[in-house]
């Protein structure tokens, strides 16, 4: 008798890497399912659920269905990728430094001197100085007559 | 608003054209304004390279800082409402005098 094929182990398989894939291809856009992959929890939920379900069809009724070989390779990776993934949510996310000597609400913010993206050098009482302007820029980010602040946003990087 | 990281101008200017952002980029290259500042995540970045932990800061005119945020999970961040309410409640445009 021909075995039939197994589509649960692939199919699972395949939301296991769109469960992980598509966090930061796609969810990661959207504050509500960025700072909680609850999203991408259920896909993997989902995605690993199909795997076990294939495996024991697999085991269970071997003269029927094939995967006992495939269907352990495929677990053993959707394991593993899942694990990667809670792994750089849940963990290295946060493992960032604390930060004791940063300028605290009420002090002055010390003064700093570093290039912009065309070289330039731009000075911190520069950027709240309301004479401030840059040639390059477009005439909307800096024409306003007057400074009220600035908002400094410190990023990671590698853009 | 400014942003800043620990990228060259060059690349930094290369991400301001390809997604048209039209706020200013700072490019701590040297790792001088985050180590002053206290923001160095050590070998944080590709290959070991120390980069910025992510923070926000708001100053007012007077370059006193107002409000910070430092996150401890870099997957969450100050969020742009966030931080439109919080320079709304702030009153910017009238410093305390004190």
């Amino acid at each position: 008798m021909k075995r039939s094929w197994n589509p649960a182990l692939w199919v699972g398989f395949a939301l296991v890497l769109i469960g992980t894939l598509s966090y930061p291809y796609f969810f990661i856009r959207f504050p509500v399912t960025r700072d909680f992959p609850w999203a991408n929890l259920l896909l993997l939920a989902i995605a690993l659920a199909l795997i076990a379900a294939g495996l024991r069809r697999a085991f269970q009724r071997p003269e029927a269905y094939v995967g006992k070989i495939s269907g352990s390779i495929l677990a053993v990776l959707g394991v593993f990728v899942t694990g990667f993934f809670l792994f750089v949510v849940f963990y290295m996310a946060r493992q960032l430094p604390a930060s004791s000597g940063s300028p605290k609400v009420g002090a002055a913010a010390p003064e700093f001197t570093i290039p912009d993206s065309l070289g330039h050098p731009v000075a911190l009482s520069a950027l709240l100085d309301s004479s401030f302007r840059t040639n390059d820029w477009p005439s909307d980010a800096f024409g306003r007559d007057k400074t009220d602040g600035l908002v400094l946003i410190f990023y990671r990087g590698y853009w | 608003m400014a942003a800043v990281s620990v990228d060259s101008p060059e690349e930094s200017e290369r991400l301001r054209k390809l997604a048209g952002y039209s706020f200013l980029i700072l490019c701590d290259d040297q790792d001088e304004l985050i180590r002053r500042w206290d923001l160095v995540h050590a070998h944080g970045g590709e290959g070991g390279k120390d980069i910025a932990r992510p923070a926000e800061f708001i100053l007012d005119s007077t370059g006193k800082v107002r409000w910070v945020k430092l996150t401890d999970d870099f997957l969450i961040r100050a969020r742009p409402e966030e931080v439109l309410q919080v320079i709304d409640s702030l009153h910017l445009s009238s410093p305390p005098s004190d």
